[in-house]
């Protein structure tokens, strides 16, 4: 079914006829495998893929690297989550190297997010540092390429 | 003044220039059109073949070559004859690295024909061999085979064609427009027909990679046709290589030593820089084609049920990356189909007819595309369909 999953990734919105249709499977086939995969948590969810500079011009994308203690129960866990509770962030992932928490926000400005870092994240007991790298210019999001009209080059008839 | 009537040749002048000029300087000049039109890959050349082009540039690795090709990458084509088709060729003797399929077929085709020689071309096919057979003075007998064959050549339509002036059939599988395939027991009985005769067979097998229902055979596996066989190959559609010019034939050394000569004195070697390319390709892109094979065969499914909901027949084909769907429902000539869809809905498909007068009553569509792009196609034709049929009320 990888390649179920690798349809859905590059148009979740492909109907379960069209799908079955290309997996050479039944409808029914497919909307089972669909739940099932659901179910088990392997697909979390679908979304839509913006170009958030076309959106809202003033938007900012920040990565923002935190290097926090460990508590001595939950490691990073309890960090980690509290940290996803809030409504601005898109990921969290903890990570191996110089830091230990990556988290993705986007904004309304630069402002915005300077607010969320000193008074959000910075604040909490176990955050020894932040370093925030703001987004500069989008080029492939999710597998998507963002900002080029890439040209089929080709011609548009060849026998 | 000079009179460029005489200065040119005859047979050149008389030439027909392919039936798709029309639709493609009308695609080409309008704004927002999508095109099915395409007979290339869409992906890109795999990586690892790019970068080693990059690597032979710089350091200079420019010059010509053997005229047959690198014996590096003979070598390879040998192993890979032996791996996909079961048939040996000596990579010394019985290999020609040439520029694309395209050259290939010229090749065998002006080594083989004299003037009044009959050539035997399965139609619809790609366009370019009558024209060759004509500038060498031969006659090209289109065999007409038959959606109710799944467009297969049968034997029967073969031996009612087969006269004594009969040279050369060429035999263009899988096929392009139509995507049909020979099974094994289709060219065994082809096979029956010519094994007492003296004809060569062209087999044009650039689309084997791309083979939807069991594994490509080659007319040269069958038992006693390898000695009559000529295969043409190439890296075109398999590793998505169109504009790398690269191409082979395989084939029994008395006919490929005749063959070398005319590549000799007309293009001395293929690319050298692709043909180190291609080196890489074989050794080390192998698992690419699959991948790719793949992604075309949903895009194949999809297409084939899209064409069928919208009612125009569409037989599955089983091979290449293009469905041949009739139109002949909508009332509508091939070309008065692909005009008016051009012109209302702004998507270039190419006329069936375009690959011999059989293929009247049919477009081909690749499917060389985006899914998404796909849906928008079969979007904006459903709608054509749907209008038409209100003109008709």
């Amino acid at each position: 079914m990888d390649r179920l999953i690798g349809l859905l990734k590059s148009n979740a919105r492909l109907s379960n006829s069209e799908l079955a249709v290309m997996l050479g499977k039944s409808e029914e086939e497919v909307k089972q495998e669909i739940e099932r995969l659901e179910n088990d948590g392997i697909i979390k969810g679908y979304t839509a893929i913006v170009d958030e500079s076309a959106y809202d011009p003033n938007s900012v994308f920040a990565l923002i690297e935190l290097k926090v203690t460990p508590q001595s129960q939950s490691g990073f866990d309890e960090i980690a989550q509290q940290i996803s509770g809030y409504e601005q962030v898109e990921a969290v992932r903890l990570m191996s190297g110089t830091y230990d928490i990556i988290v993705e926000v986007t904004g309304k400005n630069i402002r915005d997010i300077s607010l969320f870092v000193s008074q959000r994240l910075a604040t909490i007991a176990a955050v020894q540092e932040t370093t925030t790298h703001f987004g500069l210019r989008v080029y492939k999001d999710n597998g998507i390429i963002i900002g080029s009209d890439e040209k089929d080059e080709r011609g548009m008839m060849f026998p | 003044m000079i009179d460029y009537n005489k200065a040119l040749s005859k047979t050149i002048r008389e030439m027909k220039p392919s039936g798709i000029r029309k639709f493609f300087d009308i695609a080409q000049g309008m704004e927002g059109v999508i095109s099915l039109g395409v007979g290339e890959p869409d992906f890109k050349t795999p990586w690892l073949i790019r970068k080693q082009a990059i690597d032979v540039l710089e350091k200079g690795k420019t010059c010509y070559t053997a005229n047959s090709g690198l014996i590096e990458l003979r070598n390879e084509i040998s192993k890979y004859f032996e791996r996909t088709i079961d048939t040996h060729y000596d990579p010394q003797h019985e290999v020609i690295v040439t520029v694309g399929g395209s050259e290939g077929i010229d090749l065998c085709i002006r080594s083989l024909v004299e003037p009044g020689d009959e050539v035997l071309v399965v139609e619809p096919s790609f366009v370019c061999y009558s024209p060759i057979v004509e500038i060498c003075g031969g006659k090209a007998i289109g065999i007409q085979t038959k959606v109710e064959n799944e467009f297969r050549l049968t034997a029967q339509e073969l031996r009612e064609n087969i006269t004594d002036k009969t040279k050369l059939l060429i035999l263009p599988f899988p096929n392009n427009p139509t995507g049909a395939i020979m099974r094994r027991e289709d060219l065994e009985s082809i096979a029956q027909v010519l094994k007492d005769t003296n004809i060569i067979v062209l087999s044009d097998e650039i689309y084997s990679e791309l083979t939807y229902s069991g594994r490509h055979v080659s007319f040269a596996q069958i038992e006693g046709m390898r000695e009559r066989t000529v295969v043409i190959n190439g890296f075109s559609k398999s590793f998505a290589m169109t504009g790398w010019r690269l191409g082979f034939v395989g084939g029994p050394e008395p006919i490929i030593s005749q063959l070398l000569k005319l590549h000799q004195y007309a293009i001395m070697c293929s690319p050298t820089v692709s043909q180190y390319a291609a080196v890489t390709a074989m050794q080390s892109c192998i698992g690419d084609i699959e991948k790719m094979k793949k992604e075309y065969d949903m895009r194949r499914r999809y297409v084939v049920d899209a064409f069928n909901k919208l009612g125009l027949d569409c037989f599955t084909p089983q091979g290449a990356f293009y469905v041949f769907p009739c139109i002949k429902s909508t009332g509508l000539t091939s070309a008065e189909f692909c005009e008016k869809l051009i012109f209302s809905k702004k998507v270039a498909v190419v006329p069936g007819d375009a690959f011999g007068s059989c293929g009247e009553g049919f477009v081909r569509v690749s499917y060389a595309y985006s899914i998404n792009h796909l849906r928008e196609a079969v979007k904006r034709i459903g709608e054509f369909l749907r209008e038409l049929e209100d003109e008709k009320r």
